[in-house]
């Protein structure tokens, strides 16, 4: 823990919470005030912003800057406030539904043009607060109010989004890991650029367990991996299963056997520049191979926003004016006595 | 006070075709010239050939000329040219001297090699810097664009590029609405022995025209002139570039900065093409991925301080409505720009039309009110961007700016401002009084304005949002008393408005039994009718809106007090209505037109003499 002046109190408001007793974003939310108090960027040069859904309603429990706005444009909305505010720490708060359905357009272009903000997608993979619809990524046959026979279409994979749309960034954690959701929003906030943050939550009332099979304590060990960069990919209860590359993919061993050692298990670099790995980590998806939460991938390359301002700089360094009435009277004029 | 201006050049438009004598120029001319007879327009021709009949090739001595004025009251072939078509670098050189203030150099970017560049003696390979021409120069590749129409004829590459001519054709046909099939007709006649050569020319012809529809080529013909000028130093501007240079006038009156979030989209696009430009004055112009991230990345940037805006056309505020009516509730300044142009849907891009006044006064889901504000010419498009920025920024709400295809592209002498001319634009800041009890719904109660507390500043941390909130907390609120209260005092905040804006001013015989209104970019037109009507003992007054929600305050009253009341404008009628649902027992009158084209001042003249000689 580095050193600090907040604490999580400071950033939470007088509102009361009204999400639905047991519902995942309460955990979140915890993990924010706490991963703001340890950040140490003062309340006032906060914001957080956010569309529509459950979720969205997050910034009324922050006591920094905060925009609850329409469906789907919260990425929208943040790149104008980064763009124009750059010294402000900018989180902006969407769920599957606003981030990659209606939002899924600005989503992507946020991510591509590497805007400096934090972006956090609470996944649970239903539409909550318009009660039980299928999500863009709910799994396909996933019955639901408007699927009662089961959806035919497959879901995205938001690492998959954020990896095609060249993202810098990406980190996973699971909303009841409350140690592992401080350290990736942590990292999000500290990577100059787009970090995307997906959180496995939980919706309590719609639907309820649906990432059990990899969050349930008897299998989490299992099921999921802690990536660290530097550090070899173990996981299991005793640290006993490694992943190390087969072929063009990976693999889960248990060291010791088949022939692989400790030797063979992969160490994580997350800033390497290559995203072919972390791509590859970022799919696993509990069945052969765990689930990866931790930082995935992170790596620096210029921002929306520092660009826009380095140019702003230039073009006034190399031939700037001072008033707009200088701008004119230095092109075609003529004067009328 | 709107500017007297004179907009008695508008129903001719002159074109020079200029190429090397070999480039078939006279034939485009004249296959111009006679499908314009032909819809009914008089003509005058003059062919400017060289000296030589074969001068060397891409010389300047080699250029050949064929200048046509078309339109109506056309008596000469016209000093100038709206329109210079340069096939070549010669041509251009030798020609753009004849073009007017505000006309459209299409030049072959093709021809513009180095080897071209030489023959007709330039120094350097830019060809436009170097000549020090300011004009709007479209780049077009003709000659390419002519090859690959051609590629599957089995043509050589001579007969080939012997067609650039009417490439070029088909491009001019496209601005200025000319029937293809006429021109089709009179290659048939004049290749009626060489079928293959008349299918080539007819493939080009299309070709060129489908290019300018294609990449929504458009020319203003119209330059609207302010007389008597005013001692001051003058600049050629058009209405889009009137409306960025307005926007960061405000925000030197304001100090806050300017940031623009826009979409490309015609007629529109210059203005972000402007403000891109502005960096040096350190203006942030982003183009975002949609209409939609257009608005919203402006809304950002206003709820993070600054002046913001965003600029687009029609299909665009359709776009940007939900948005919209989040800055309504939120009460943040946002100044939304549309160049307006012929609808529904895609409808005519490049033609002006007022047919988007509906949408912006009510096209929003809930109680939503804006201001509305119209500009009425080109230049007038810089005051009204200032005013919008200033309205949005002291009363805290989105203002429409409604210009159109028109005196957007249109272009005028411009008198430049002393930045003494335009007042402060004062930010309403919390004040240090109210830090402790502030709550971000808190008010003026005069004006109703909230205050600004701009996010960086210690102890004003808040939260705003699409939810309809509390009168008094700002909390999140469901109350059902609550919300009309909050609907009423929004529709109050932009009703008061009227205290802050000019009234309404009669030109023209204000002792008339009649008045002629109109509103926006018609103004020239509807302005030199009044004119020619009280000249012609018609007598008439004549009010131009602005203002348009609120209303100016006199406005109601002042049209009360006339027998007659005509509204002119290019729509079917969407002002009239507006009028008439707040003057119930007046008859008003209409004039109307939705051609994609700018009223003629004879229309209106004629449309105003027949309402007068009902019986």
């Amino acid at each position: 823990m580095e050193e600090t002046t907040y604490t999580p109190a400071n950033f939470k408001s007088d509102q009361s919470v009204r999400w639905c007793p047991g519902c995942g974003d309460h955990a979140i939310l915890n993990s924010l005030h706490k991963a703001m108090a340890t950040l140490g960027v003062p309340p006032h040069m906060t914001a957080v912003i956010s569309g529509i859904g459950c979720s969205s309603r997050l910034p009324y429990y922050m006591n920094t800057y905060g925009f609850h706005t329409i469906h789907g444009r919260a990425a929208a909305i943040a790149t104008g406030f980064k763009v124009a505010n750059p010294e402000m720490t900018v989180w902006q708060i969407s769920g599957d539904g606003d981030g990659l359905a209606i939002g899924g357009n600005h989503f992507i272009h946020a991510v591509r043009r590497n805007i400096d903000i934090n972006m956090l997608l609470f996944n649970n993979k239903i539409y909550g607060l318009t009660k039980g619809q299928y999500s863009p990524t709910s799994d396909r046959g996933f019955v639901s109010k408007s699927s009662p026979y089961g959806t035919t279409e497959d879901p995205f994979i938001p690492a998959e989004l954020v990896f095609g749309a060249r993202g810098q960034f990406f980190a996973r954690s699971i909303d009841v890991e409350l140690a592992t959701t401080q350290e990736v929003l942590l990292a999000a906030a500290r990577h100059k650029g787009a970090s995307v943050v997906e959180i496995l939550q939980n919706c309590v009332i719609f639907n309820n367990g649906v990432h059990n099979p990899i969050t349930d304590k008897e299998v989490r060990a299992d099921k999921t991996i802690h990536l660290v960069s530097g550090e070899k990919m173990l996981f299991g209860k005793n640290k006993e299963y490694g992943i190390v590359q087969d072929g063009f993919g990976l693999k889960a061993v248990k060291v010791g056997e088949d022939g692989y050692t400790i030797d063979d298990v992969l160490v994580h670099d997350a800033h390497t520049k290559s995203n072919f790995l972390h791509q590859q980590l970022a799919m696993m998806d509990g069945n052969e191979l765990p689930v990866a939460v931790g930082v995935i991938r992170d790596v620096e390359t210029p921002t929306y926003n520092d660009s826009v301002d380095q140019q702003v700089a230039e073009v006034r360094a190399k031939k700037g004016f001072s008033t707009l009435r200088d701008m004119i009277l230095a092109g075609e004029t003529w004067e009328v006595k | 006070m709107l500017e007297k201006t004179n907009v008695k050049t508008l129903d001719k438009v002159v074109v020079r075709f200029s190429g090397d004598s070999g480039d078939g120029m006279q034939l485009a001319g004249n296959i111009f010239t006679n499908i314009s007879a032909g819809v009914g327009n008089q003509v005058s021709t003059f062919p400017d050939y060289p000296a030589e009949i074969r001068a060397p090739q891409g010389s300047l001595s080699g250029v050949s000329g064929f200048q046509v004025s078309v339109g109506s009251n056309v008596h000469t072939p016209g000093d100038q040219c709206d329109v210079l078509v340069a096939m070549n670098p010669a041509a251009l050189k030798q020609h753009y001297k004849f073009l007017k203030p505000g006309g459209v150099i299409l030049l072959d970017i093709d021809s513009c090699k180095e080897a071209d560049l030489k023959k007709a003696l330039y120094q350097t390979l830019d060809p436009v810097k170097e000549l020090g021409i300011t004009a709007q120069v479209v780049e077009v590749p003709i000659t390419s664009m002519t090859k690959a129409a051609l590629a599957d004829s089995g043509m050589d590459n001579r007969a080939i590029l012997k067609c650039r001519n009417i490439f070029a054709l088909g491009l001019v046909c496209w601005l200025f609405d000319r029937p293809l099939e006429a021109a089709d007709h009179m290659l048939h006649n004049k290749f009626a022995k060489k079928p293959a050569v008349y299918e080539a020319n007819a493939k080009v012809l299309h070709a060129g025209y489908n290019y300018g529809e294609n990449i929504h080529a458009s020319v203003s013909t119209y330059r609207i002139d302010t007389e008597d000028p005013r001692p001051g130093i003058y600049t050629d501007i058009n209405g889009n570039t009137a409306t960025a240079w307005g926007l960061i006038m405000a925000s030197e009156k304001s100090g806050r900065p300017l940031y623009l979030g826009s979409y490309p989209i015609t007629p529109a696009t210059d203005i972000l093409h402007e403000l891109a430009k502005r960096k040096d004055l350190g203006v942030k112009a982003c183009q975002m991925e949609d209409e939609i991230a257009g608005i919203c990345s402006a809304i950002g940037a206003s709820f993070a301080g600054d002046l913001a805006a965003t600029s687009t056309s029609g299909p665009g505020l359709a776009l940007k409505s939900e948005a919209i009516g989040l800055a309504v509730i939120a009460e943040l300044p946002l100044v939304v720009i549309d160049v307006q142009r012929g609808g529904p849907s895609t409808g005519l891009p490049t033609k002006t039309e007022q047919t988007d006044l509906m949408q912006a006064l009510y096209g929003r889901n809930g109680e939503s009110p804006v201001v509305v504000v119209a500009a009425a010419s080109p230049t007038d498009c810089f005051t009204m961007a200032f005013e919008a920025s200033r309205i949005a920024i002291e009363h805290m709400t989105p203002v429409i700016l409604l210009t159109d295809a028109f005196i957007g592209n249109g272009s005028s002498a411009w008198r430049i401002p002393e930045a003494s001319d335009y007042p402060e634009i004062k930010v309403k800041h919390v004040p240090d009084a109210l830090r402790e009890s502030w709550k971000p719904y808190l008010r003026d109660e005069e004006d109703l304005v909230r205050y600004w507390a701009i996010p960086g500043t210690p102890d004003l941390m808040h939260r705003l949002g699409g939810l309809e909130k509390d009168a008094k907390t700002s909390a999140i609120s469901t109350d059902p008393v609550n919300h009309e209260k909050m609907v009423l005092t929004r529709r109050e905040k932009v009703a008061r408005i009227a205290n802050d804006i000019p009234d309404v001013q009669v030109q023209g015989n204000k002792e008339a039994d009649t008045l002629l209104i109109g509103w926006g970019g018609t103004y020239g037109h509807l302005c030199t009718a009044a004119e020619e009507l009280n000249a012609a003992g018609r007598p008439i007054a004549f009010a131009h809106f602005r203002y348009i929600n609120p209303l100016p305050k006199n406005a109601l009253d002042l049209i009360r007090g006339y027998k007659r009341v005509i509204v002119a404008e290019l729509n079917t009628g969407m002002f009239a209505d507006y009028l008439q649902a707040k003057l119930p027992g007046v008859v008003i009158r209409r004039i109307n037109k939705i051609q994609g084209q700018p009223f003629l001042v004879k229309e209106v003249v004629d449309g105003v003499i027949n309402i007068m000689d009902e019986k």
